[in-house]
């Protein structure tokens, strides 16, 4: 259109330099499209939270509501299941399916709580450790291999049987024992780029250590921590569940997966579906994350070396 | 490799003295003894007699000390609940857990490493996928269910194995599968890993040139470099299954240190409670400690560094 060849010329390099940003991220979007785990993980995930966010308006019945005329109907998919519960009912007659939607969103709330507590612990003493080095960094690798040696399922029901159950109590001490994952990632992550030319210049402009930790190092290694806290909330989710159905982790009524097969197990001989339905759900759940997490991880390190 | 082993045998011990004391606070803060000795329905001044007694009226430091002191000399207290030592309840039990682990980490071993292997030689195949596949399908399976899973078909509906105790060999096989497959995903990943780079190196490469045979280039050369990093986690999984035990020898009845435990946690019996943590977190230590020095024999670079 215009004659004048600068003018043109300039138009080119504008276009060109808008360009480059969308191609970066499209090409980060081709990649998420294409990675077959991170899609289906991703896909679920979404299914989940949505369910566990909307859990009241999406469940047909009260979680709670005990029902004694329709104890332990069979689901839909036996010959004489019904649409009016569709995954049948408990031994008291409770809707399975309300139980199960409820149920998810008591795991993602413990798991997310739990992993928020145990991220700070384990981002402190990783990034300690992982900067400064020296004594520190032996300080902290020994409070690591201490609470290695811990083995948590077991201090985990002795808290929790000598307290008496709750959830906020299961929240605490699981946040309190699954840190070492995130101190040991901060930990290695830190040191790999604590000695990069960037981190010196910021030191050498006078920022305080503090600064250097929380906006220099913290954003860069973000995307590792990111992996670790999924893989934390699965691993959180699966614990919990281990210590309901031991009868020490969230107390009943309330509708936890661990806890609902726990409730079903004397039953589980004549009718597999009563554990198997809770189960598959706390399966899948979980297999969701893992495939997430993965995902991040296998993205976030091929966005780095490219 | 003395001083690594002295240096190494150290820091062990210091790791078993703080979880002793972590275990021990947490025990004695958690709960109070003197109402777990009197019971829950014993009146106020039972339980401070009781207190007086026992002597735990004392401050916490002087207790732990008492307490130290008898353990170091294998007195791990008494169990008012099984009439008996703890030490001694602790050692009957030992034998049940150790084979548990062991048949769990074998198991583990022998479904993780072959898949790894096979998994490397033919990377992006449809063996690389269904190996993939088994690794994130048992991350994903918790361990409790998949025992009930297992007891319902192979216990109950084909009658293949028994479901509880622990009498013959054949009462492990089910236990044993339901803990060990949990480690197998991690063992699984690092053996691929590992044998990727190494089957990619130049000293491989050289075997191959000379002609050797495809199984004794992977068996003899490449798996022995590939698997050092697995003696490591295996020992860690390893030191988790005897704390993972707990869930799987409630299930399947059997009756080791998992099983007591879960029995003294039931009945706030302190003692063994303490004991069982303390044996669990040295098992864990002695475990680790084995890959350390087993892999700083395998390997220099570790013992000078």
């Amino acid at each position: 259109m215009s004659a004048d060849p600068r003018r043109a010329g300039v138009e080119v390099s504008l276009t060109s330099t808008l360009a480059v940003e969308p191609t970066q991220f499209a090409n980060l979007r081709r990649r998420a499209l294409r990675h077959i785990g991170f899609m289906i993980g991703g896909g679920v995930l979404v299914l989940v939270v949505f369910v566990a966010l909307f859990a009241p308006l999406i469940a047909p019945e009260d979680p709670y509501a005990q029902n004694l005329t329709r104890r332990l109907l069979p689901p839909i998919w036996h010959a004489d299941g019904s649409w009016s519960n569709m995954l049948g009912t408990d031994s008291l007659g409770r809707d399975y399916l309300s139980r199960v939607i409820h149920g998810v969103r008591f795991s993602l709330l413990i798991g997310l709580s739990a992993v928020m507590i145990s991220a700070v612990i384990g981002i402190f003493l990783g990034i300690m450790g992982g900067y400064f080095g020296g004594r520190i960094d032996s300080a902290v690798v020994f409070i690591l291999t201490c609470r290695l040696a811990l083995p948590v399922v077991v201090v985990a029901l002795a808290v929790v049987a000598l307290v008496g159950p709750s959830l906020q109590l299961v929240i605490l001490v699981l946040g309190l024992l699954i840190w070492d994952r995130f101190a040991v990632v901060m930990r290695s992550s830190t040191q790999q780029v604590r000695g990069l030319d960037y981190i010196n210049a910021a030191r050498a402009l006078g920022c305080s250590t503090p600064r250097i930790l929380w906006s220099e190092i913290l954003p860069i290694v973000a995307p590792n921590l990111i992996v670790v806290a999924t893989l934390e909330i699965a691993n959180a989710i699966l614990l919990e569940a281990a210590l309901s159905f031991l009868g020490l982790g969230v107390p009943p009524p309330l509708p936890s997966l661990g806890l609902m097969i726990s409730e079903a197990k004397g039953l589980m001989i004549f009718e597999p579906w009563v554990i198997g339905v809770p189960g598959v759900v706390l399966f899948v759940m979980v297999l969701a994350i893992n495939l997430f997490g993965d995902g991040v991880r296998d993205l976030t390190a091929r966005d780095r070396s490219s | 490799m003395l001083l690594y082993i002295l240096k190494r045998l150290f820091v062990a011990f210091l790791v078993a003295v703080t979880v002793s004391i972590v275990t021990f606070s947490l025990v004695r803060s958690a709960g109070d003894p003197a109402v777990a000795i009197a019971g829950p329905d014993a009146a106020q001044e039972d339980v401070e007699r009781i207190r007086v007694q026992y002597g735990l009226d004392r401050p916490i430091i002087i207790q732990y000390g008492e307490w130290a002191g008898k353990a170091i000399r294998g007195d791990f207290g008494y169990s008012r609940f099984l009439n008996t030592e703890v030490s001694k309840v602790v050692l009957d039990r030992l034998p049940v857990t150790l084979t548990l682990g062991a048949l769990s980490i074998s198991f583990a071993l022998l479904l993780a490493i072959p898949l790894g292997v096979l998994a490397a030689c033919y990377p992006n195949t449809i063996l690389d996928r269904i190996a993939l596949t088994i690794s994130v399908v048992g991350q994903a399976l918790p361990s409790f269910w998949f025992a009930l899973i297992l007891m319902v078909f192979f216990g109950v509906h084909w009658s293949l194995f028994p479901v509880s105790g622990s009498s013959t060999m054949l009462h492990f096989v089910l236990p044993s599968i339901a803990l060990g497959y949990y480690a197998s995903p991690a063992i699984m990943r690092l053996t691929r890993a590992g044998m990727l780079e190494v089957l990619a190196s130049d000293y491989i490469r050289t075997a191959r040139a000379k002609g050797l045979l495809q199984g004794s280039i992977l068996f003899k050369h490449a798996l022995r470099n590939a698997v050092i990093p697995v003696v490591s986690v295996a020992a860690v999984q390893l030191g988790f299954m005897f704390g993972g035990s707990i869930v799987i020898e409630t299930i399947f009845s059997l009756n080791g240190l998992g099983q007591l435990a879960w029995q003294s946690i039931h009945r706030a019996d302190l003692d063994t409670m303490q004991a069982v943590i303390l044996i669990n977190a040295a098992m864990y230590i002695i475990a680790t400690l084995a890959a350390d020095i087993l892999n700083a024999a395998l390997d220099p670079r570790i013992r000078v560094n």
